[in-house]
């Protein structure tokens, strides 16, 4: 254990230096999050029919989002893209370490980092300034927070497909261009989740992407039932257990058919 | 264009990609109807242009986006020993045509929307969505401009333009009417997106603006745009004389 202990710890280090990064983010996750709450006050204003959620409700979720934006599968480690093009890839096939995991831990430490830089100080603002509200009830609080570690461990599982799909790639792009607008539209990231059609919501529900953003918010706003936590938590986990088997199979076929490029 | 086929994948995924994006914006019509006074045909017409301008002055600036990591290596210093001007050479550093799939689900979308409102196009219609798209792509070459210039005193670009160019273009792809009136400003004004957006489209739609301007201002209005340009490349040759290699 203590390998994945010393892997996570010092990829968060290094992850936490990016500060500039992290006051761009911080700016542009704002900038969004306003054009996001405006938008929807717009709509809002322009009809009187019954609404699946409320303005305030909208709004606490959107700066939710906003504040978890970097724990989402959106990305893959920076790193991990350098290595699998140089070739330096092989050297992570000689540490003691069971690849799979290894790149798991790397992919905890990619989505907490930023994450830690970033929600409390955007969440604090959006409280005092923006319509961002505390959770409906302490059970709510709880439930979401629970929910919340079981989309980390998602969206890790989410993000090692995409990063081992770099392997037959080699430019480093393809998939993880593209895959990220996909899971974020079906996660309920751009519209929650509640006000898609009625048809689409069914199969939405049932896909995993709903259990990174759809799940923990609307527990936090009360929006679900906090007792509808067991189902939503073994939701979450049955899939992270699928894409991990994904992952590990995707990986054993990429180690079978990889070429090393020399020099 | 050697990759001919990871090139055409990579632009159908994008496209993909960026149509999920504006599958959004039709779920939303789907629940409320309308956007305030807006229909969707209308706010897709200004998404249409708003990405067109954009995939159009992306392709043509790329070499602006390594600018910053040319200054730190100092590799600058070869563009101003050539008898080009600079801003020419960073233009045709890198001429990608990866954005090709924003481009098109602009276009596509674009056709859609005029569909869905019924215009009869004239000449001087299309003329002026040909000129709101050039206005648009000058006025985010400006913005990629003065991202660059920045980075001639903090020798690293500034990502926070990114919340400039590809928040403006999610922001000024609604009509920028529905904003709180500080943040409308800041596009009409200081940004001035809505120059290239949201004004042409109510000339072509024919409407009668909330905000007050007239007919006549709307089909001159992407002219904005394109003085937005010219005032940043003034900047940039401030920032050329200062420039100072980081001799490494």
């Amino acid at each position: 254990m203590s390998g994945y202990q010393a892997l996570v710890s010092a990829r968060f280090r290094a992850l936490l230096q990016y500060r500039s990064a992290a006051i761009a983010g911080f700016t542009t996750q704002i900038f969004f999050g306003l054009v996001f709450v405006m938008v929807f006050e717009a709509f809002f204003r322009s009809s009187t029919a019954f609404q699946p959620m409320t303005l305030p409700e909208v709004t606490t979720y959107i700066w939710l989002g906003q504040a978890f934006l970097v724990l989402q599968p959106w990305n893959v480690d920076r790193e991990l893209q350098t290595m699998v093009r140089s070739g330096g890839v092989t050297y992570e096939l000689l540490r003691p370490l069971d690849l799979y995991f290894a790149w798991f831990t790397r992919a905890i430490a990619l989505r907490t980092a930023p994450t830690l830089l970033r929600s409390a100080p955007l969440l604090t603002l959006a409280a005092l300034f923006m319509g961002f509200q505390a959770p409906e009830s302490w059970a709510a609080g709880i439930a979401f927070a629970i929910t919340m570690f079981g989309a980390l461990l998602l969206s890790c599982a989410i993000t090692n497909p995409l990063s081992i799909s770099l392997m037959w790639t080699i430019s480093g792009e393809g998939v993880t261009g593209f895959a990220p607008a996909i899971v974020m539209t079906l996660s309920g990231m751009i519209v929650p989740i509640p006000f898609f059609p009625d048809w689409a919501q069914t199969i939405v529900r049932i896909l995993p992407f709903s259990g990174l953003v759809d799940t923990p918010y609307r527990l936090y706003l009360g929006h679900l039932p906090a007792s509808d936590l067991p189902i939503l938590l073994a939701h979450q986990l049955l899939w992270t257990l699928a894409l991990i088997f994904l992952g590990r199979w995707m990986l054993s076929r990429a180690l079978k058919r990889m070429t090393v490029q020399g020099g | 264009m050697q990759y001919r086929l990871s090139f055409v994948m990579l632009s159908v995924a994008h496209l993909l990609a960026t149509a999920v994006e504006f599958l959004a914006v039709v779920v939303l019509f789907n629940r409320f109807g309308s956007l305030t006074e807006w229909e969707l045909g209308e706010v897709a017409f200004m998404y249409g242009i708003v990405n067109i301008a954009f995939s159009v002055s992306d392709a043509a600036t790329r070499g602006f986006d390594v600018f910053g990591a040319m200054v730190k290596a100092g590799d600058f210093d070869r563009l101003l020993t050539r008898p080009r001007s600079t801003v020419l050479q960073l233009a045709g550093q890198e001429l990608t045509l990866r954005r090709v799939g924003r481009f098109l689900q602009g276009l596509i979308i674009l056709i859609w929307a005029s569909n869905e409102m019924n215009l009869d196009w004239t000449v001087l219609d299309a003329g002026l969505v040909i000129f709101a798209v050039l206005g648009g792509a000058a006025l985010f070459a400006g913005l990629i401009v003065i991202q660059a210039t920045i980075a001639f005193w903090s020798t690293e670009s500034l990502e926070v333009m990114n919340s400039l160019t590809y928040g403006g273009v999610f922001a000024t792809s609604y009509p920028v009417s529905i904003y709180r009136s500080w943040f409308r400003d800041f596009f009409i004004y200081i940004v001035p997106l809505a120059s290239v957006s949201y004004f042409p489209t109510l000339a072509i739609m024919g409407r009668t603006d909330s905000l007050g301007s007239t007919t006549l201002f709307q089909y001159l209005s992407p002219l904005i745009g394109i003085t937005f340009l010219a005032i940043t490349l003034q900047f940039w040759r401030i920032g050329v004389r200062h420039y100072r290699s980081t001799g490494s």
